[in-house]
């Protein structure tokens, strides 16, 4: 594939760090604003902010057992936040990523469970876990690509559109899960599919710790996001679509294609998430595991600037708040639900860097995310 | 609005209310079921029509406003709050209590506005992205007090979830009186009495709403000058008008419908709050007001399909054992519910022409 080289000098690496850092600034300022309003939140409730940010930090950071389960919980935040940040890049919304998650997490199930007895065989592991993810990136794809072409064709707004699949795929999943699909243990009562085959498990890293080889597969797909967007032509493409729409159709860039390609590839990343859940950590699909992981996945792409070193940077944060949270619910009877009003007033702060400009005086600068656009997009 | 769009709103409902009768008619006489099915389609389509007035003040503004659904989630919430403690607390009357809810729900509703409208028109933050935080702050709050506070050791209510004051009565209520009995209410046929005495205050609100939107935005000054500030808004500044302070005002006035709107959910539909029990209707509220053109009596419309789409799945449960069994799937819940979804995205298509929002919408506006 030829590369696109962008039209600036290259810079140093004393440059590259210097901005590095300066993207950082806001982002880390925010995460600081907005755990000492946590604080605040905490002391008026009338617990003890200390003992529960100690007691977050142990949970989350404190033993090789914690780093393992909070690698556990950034796995699928990765994918989700690439997925959310592509998407982005493209000048596209994706509050889908939930839905999309669900639905590539049902499809690999799928197949892990189901795909044998029908064959009547069994598939070897080299094959079948290569099969059960490609179902739910499959499935994420279809699913995201729907309202992108709806998008592309009708006009109809990503953003309706993607909630609306979120929900219709919520329904559809909690069909299958209490019908057809249900686990026909007799002793289950959970919505929920039988387990996935052996051959159709990724194994676990180190023995007796949670943690997947699904992780080091979320940051070499964050090393190739970066390398589709910034070294192939179809990511500046994609870029270029984000940036300015109307100069991308004056260059002519095929402006419905790259719009449908940009939401299938960011179902694809979400629809890996749920893939990875179901192989890695669950080896089954159940309702209701990946609620909220939509929502996160747009506060760790904000947070992570929509570039894949920042995402996976903001989804171990955010895997990390997570995971603490039980202890320090555990140690300091603080609900766990704090973490969310947390993480929102960080996508808050992030959202809204001016106030944080304004509370540390930093001057602004010029080099604005565009986002989205309004109805019209 | 063109007649168009009312026409094909009238069709689908027509169509949704036929289904049911087909299926329940010969257990039910087919009267009683169109009554119940358009009392409840009035009803649930109570904070969709809401919704849909927010979003129309807001973006006839100038101002996209994504973040309704958790500006009705968190009013859903503190109106419940300040009910039950009003009530429980302060031991002041059921009655009392819930107004007070009510009342609430709007502020709430007014303060997340007015911080959407801090971020967007004073930060220029992005506006879906503002609107996107909102809806993120209100189930992370929401969410946290509703556990704090009735389900953690040594909260207020010691772990127990208080009763709540019970629900707003419904208008026959009050005008059952006048009407000396069950036989007929001012010579009107009990089946119109159902329909419309039953419902209870919030949901004529909305009606009453939609009109009175409707006269502020196309026959009051006001109303003029926040579709000039929407439509151009330098326009507008060159005449004089405060771009900002007309924004500001119709946001927040936006942010108060989605309040009263969230009221419906815990102090008129149900007593209790349950996290994220606004289940996208904010969203749905969006579409209504896109499909009504950004006009309040074409939202209405809207609103009433989802609303009918959702007596639809109320209805059909009801008669789960009539549905003949080649139409089985209708059997299924969770997929009938698709219904008010796919609707949704169908009606965002644009198969019934193309609707042309606010020309500023969602630009931030500078001096």
């Amino acid at each position: 594939m030829q590369t696109v080289e962008d039209n600036q000098p290259k810079p140093g690496w004393k440059q590259a760090a210097q901005s590095a850092l300066n993207a950082a600034l806001v982002p880390f300022l925010a995460i600081f604003t907005a755990v000492v309003v946590g604080g605040v939140i905490i002391r008026l409730v009338g617990g003890n902010p200390w003992a529960a940010y100690l007691g977050l930090m142990q949970g989350a950071f404190g033993s090789a057992k914690a780093w393992s389960e909070t690698f556990v919980w950034a796995t699928p935040y990765i994918f989700a936040g690439l997925a959310v940040s592509l998407a982005f890049k493209g000048g596209l919304f994706n509050i889908g990523a939930e839905g999309q998650l669900a639905f590539g997490a049902v499809a690999t199930a799928w197949v892990g469970y189901a795909l044998p007895e029908l064959l009547g065989i069994e598939i070897p592991g080299l094959l079948h876990l290569p099969l059960a993810i490609g179902a739910g990136i499959l499935a994420g794809a279809i699913w995201a690509a729907i309202p992108g072409a709806l998008k592309a064709y009708a006009g109809g707004h990503e953003v309706i559109n993607t909630i609306m699949m979120n929900y219709i795929a919520l329904n559809i999943t909690s069909f299958l899960l209490n019908g057809p699909m249900k686990d026909r243990n007799p002793l289950n009562v959970i919505a929920r599919t039988p387990e996935i085959a052996e051959g159709a498990r990724l194994p676990v890293i180190v023995e007796g710790l949670r943690v997947h080889w699904g992780f080091p597969l979320a940051l070499l797909v964050a090393l190739g996001v970066w390398y589709l967007l910034w070294k192939t032509t179809l990511g500046f493409e994609i870029r270029t679509v984000g940036a300015n729409p109307d100069a991308a159709k004056y260059a002519g860039i095929n402006f419905k294609r790259i719009l449908i390609l940009t939401m299938a590839l960011s179902g694809l990343l979400a629809g890996m998430a749920g893939a990875v859940e179901v192989t890695g950590l669950n080896y089954r699909h159940e309702l209701g595991f990946s609620i909220g992981y939509g929502f996160d996945a747009i506060a760790i792409a904000l947070l992570g600037k929509t570039h894949p070193a920042g995402v996976v940077l903001a989804s171990i944060l955010f895997a990390g708040m997570r995971n603490g949270a039980t202890r320090m619910q555990f140690l300091t009877q603080i609900p766990v639900d704090i973490i969310s009003v947390i993480q929102s007033l960080i996508l808050l702060f992030v959202a809204a860097d001016a106030i944080i400009r304004y509370i540390y005086r930093i001057k602004a600068k010029e080099d604005r995310l565009v986002l989205t656009r309004g109805w019209r997009g | 609005m063109d007649w168009r769009r009312f026409s094909f709103i009238g069709f689908i409902i027509v169509f949704l209310f036929t289904v049911v009768v087909l299926i329940g008619g010969s257990r039910v006489s087919p009267l009683i079921i169109i009554s119940s099915m358009l009392t409840t389609t009035i009803a649930v389509a109570t904070p969709l029509t809401l919704g849909a007035l927010s979003g129309v003040f807001c973006e006839r503004s100038g101002v996209v406003n994504i973040g309704i659904e958790g500006m009705m989630l968190a009013a859903a919430f503190f109106g419940w709050l300040a009910a039950i403690y009003m009530n429980t607390i302060f031991k002041f009357s059921p009655g009392v209590s819930l107004w007070v809810g009510v009342l609430a729900s709007i502020l709430t509703g007014g303060l997340f506005a007015l911080l959407h409208a801090w971020l967007s028109i004073t930060f220029k933050v992005d506006q879906i992205i503002g609107g996107t935080v909102i809806n993120i702050l209100a189930v992370g709050i929401t969410g946290f007090l509703n556990r704090q506070m009735f389900f953690g050791e040594g909260s207020i209510f010691g772990g127990n979830v208080p009763h709540a004051p019970g629900l707003l009565p419904s208008l026959s209520k009050w005008l059952g009186p006048l009407c000396g009995g069950g036989e007929g209410c001012f010579g009107l046929p009990n089946l119109i009495q159902g329909t419309f005495l039953d419902q209870k205050p919030i949901a004529i609100t909305a009606i009453l709403l939609v009109v009175f939107t409707h006269f502020i935005l196309f026959n009051t000054r006001w109303g003029l000058r926040t579709r000039a500030v929407g439509e151009h808004p330098k326009a507008a500044d060159t005449v004089g008008i405060n771009v900002y302070r007309t924004r500001y005002i119709n946001v927040v006035i936006g942010g108060m419908m989605a309040g009263l709107a969230g009221a419906y959910f815990t102090i008129e539909s149900v007593p209790s709050f349950e996290p994220l029990m606004t289940n996208g209707r904010g969203f749905i509220s969006l579409a209504a007001m896109i499909f009504g053109n950004w006009t309040p009596f074409g939202a209405w419309a809207a609103a009433l399909v989802f609303g009918a789409s959702q007596a639809l799945q109320i209805n059909l449960q009801f008669f789960r054992d009539a549905i003949p069994p080649n139409w089985a799937f209708l059997q299924h819940a969770y997929i009938v519910g698709l219904a008010p979804y796919v609707l949704t995205m169908l009606i965002l298509t644009g198969i019934i022409g193309k609707t042309t929002p606010p020309a500023a919408d969602g630009q931030p506006y500078e001096k």
